[in-house]
């Protein structure tokens, strides 16, 4: 179980986060939605301490991970997969390299069993064989995929994905957002997704909240979201902009 | 004033990460999270393929050096003498400042650039949300890639200046060969290849951990890289030249021979 309390955050004099609350039950599968640039990303990142917050809480399991160092925090990100927006593949490795690379470093398996579990996690991205690429041959979509074998393949309880669909084009963005939806149902995790794409918010999230103003404006099943009645919700769901914000661009 | 106040403040900020990287660095070598495979590439890239960068300048500072120590000591009639402070200057002090300055170039701004590509790129978030500490990951190997490679690169550097001043002297200038060696073995003490070598040993670990700070910090974008290159590269070189001046005086008061 997640649960943020309180949280607050600034870069310089610029405040990203102000009193941000709201907990996700384990199995559960929320999505994050809001304005580019209105923090989600950093909100994010705060799940797995890669950004620590100016105030407030983030328990994991019960247990505050803000207050831990970097070592402490090894032993809580091992129930965590991440997919990141760029995919963060590292470039000077294979893609099965990249995929074996925690197994590798932890040398617990066997070789041929992490052969295995390379191959098996390719196959269930639809991408089987594909293991002596290097990440500069794939496509945008591809190193989606092969970042989300990546994050999965240790089996963690919750995976989090950064705008999984960004920079992809409608039928690329349907297959990730399959993909997420049966590694979710395959591996019962909990999943937090972070996107302004209002088609994969309403196929992903069994709850959406949304970020507006530095805060968790509305929360709601995808249904209660979609049909609000709130101007600013309204505004985003429909993707209307105001005159000013067009004067403004 | 007011800019000079902001720079000290970022001077300090700075060396004080710098201090609790080099800490976390400390504690992770005695984990021994370390494969031999990232330890064997990182000697291999930042030893073997620097060697000819290395040969280079080692080969034209002694020649350079001997020609000139040759000119003023002819004057005098020491001609003799002069592979022997080419030798002490190379051990001692040109060998291990030069080795490091020009490792601080190619490997400094080879490791900055690549650790700062990997930040903007988030795959140093990547490897922490893998449970894999950034500093066991990235710094250590290199750390220890430096501190093996440096030595063995500036040993290479001594003997190349050394030999290149001897054919200098003997070929170009004239000098009779048996006296300039026999001068050179006589002068030449056990403390000066010594002091060289822990110099060097040094200086690794500047450069390295200089290089891997700034690209671990570096800022957004290909600006940001390059900038953490260029910042690694010169306060590593200047690291060393100041380094250098304590170390010369702590080790030459420790060997004796001030």
């Amino acid at each position: 179980m997640i649960e943020v309390c309180s949280l607050q955050k600034r870069f310089g004099a610029h405040r990203i986060l102000a009193d941000v609350n709201f907990s996700i039950e384990k199995g559960e599968s929320v999505v994050i939605i809001g304005r580019s640039g209105g923090g989600k990303s950093v909100l994010l990142k705060h799940l797995i301490a890669l950004l620590k917050p100016d105030a407030g809480k983030v328990l994991i399991d019960g247990e505050n991970i803000v207050p831990m160092n970097e070592r402490q925090l090894l032993r809580v990100r091992r129930k965590f997969g991440m997919l990141f927006q760029g995919a963060a593949l590292f470039d000077s490795m294979t893609v099965a390299e990249n995929i074996a690379f925690a197994f590798r470093r932890a040398r617990l398996l066997p070789e041929e069993e992490i052969v295995r579990k390379v191959a098996h996690v390719l196959e269930l991205v639809d991408l089987p064989g594909i293991g002596d690429k290097n990440p500069s041959e794939l496509s945008g979509g591809m190193r989606k995929r092969v970042g989300l074998a990546r994050a999965i393949v240790y089996e963690p309880q919750i995976v989090l994905y950064d705008e999984p669909t960004t920079g992809l084009d409608p039928i690329a963005s349907d297959s990730i957002d399959r993909l997420i939806l049966r590694v979710r149902d395959r591996f019962n995790v909990t999943s937090v997704v972070v996107t302004h794409d209002m088609r994969s918010a309403r196929r992903l999230g069994q709850r959406i909240l949304m970020l507006h103003e530095k805060r968790i404006y509305a929360t709601g099943t995808p249904d209660d979201i979609f049909s609000s009645r709130d101007p600013v919700v309204k505004q985003f769901v429909e993707g209307t902009s105001e005159e000013a914000e067009v004067k403004g661009i | 004033m007011l800019f000079w106040g902001k720079w000290l403040a970022e001077w300090l900020e700075g060396l004080g990460k710098l201090t609790l990287l080099s800490k976390d660095t400390f504690a992770s070598l005695f984990s021994f999270k370390v494969t031999w495979r990232d330890l064997l590439y990182q000697v291999y890239f930042a030893g073997v393929k620097s060697q000819s960068v290395v040969l280079i300048t080692g080969a034209f500072t002694g020649m350079v050096l001997g020609a000139q120590t040759y000119f003023q000591f002819h004057k005098v009639k020491m001609d003799t003498a002069t592979l022997a402070v080419v030798s002490v200057s190379m051990c001692s002090e040109l060998g291990p400042v030069l080795t490091g300055l020009m490792v601080a170039g190619r490997v400094g701004a080879a490791f900055a650039a690549e650790l700062g590509t990997m930040r903007v790129t988030e795959q140093i978030d990547a490897l922490r949300t893998l449970a894999t500490h950034p500093v066991d990951y990235l710094v250590v190997p290199r750390l220890l890639a430096l501190h093996a490679a440096l030595p063995l690169l500036t040993a290479e550097s001594i003997v190349v200046g050394i030999g290149a001043g001897y054919l200098v002297g003997v070929y170009l200038l004239g000098i009779d060969p048996t006296y300039l060696w026999y001068n050179m073995l006589r002068y030449t003490s056990t403390s000066d290849v010594a002091v060289g070598l822990f110099k060097a040993v040094v200086f690794g670990g500047i450069v390295a951990l200089i290089a891997c700070y700034k690209g671990m910090s570096c800022g957004p974008g290909a600006e940001g890289v390059g900038k953490a290159t260029t910042e690694a590269v010169v306060y590593s070189s200047i690291t060393i030249l100041i380094v250098n001046f304590f170390l010369t005086l702590t080790l030459g008061k420790a060997t004796h021979t001030l």
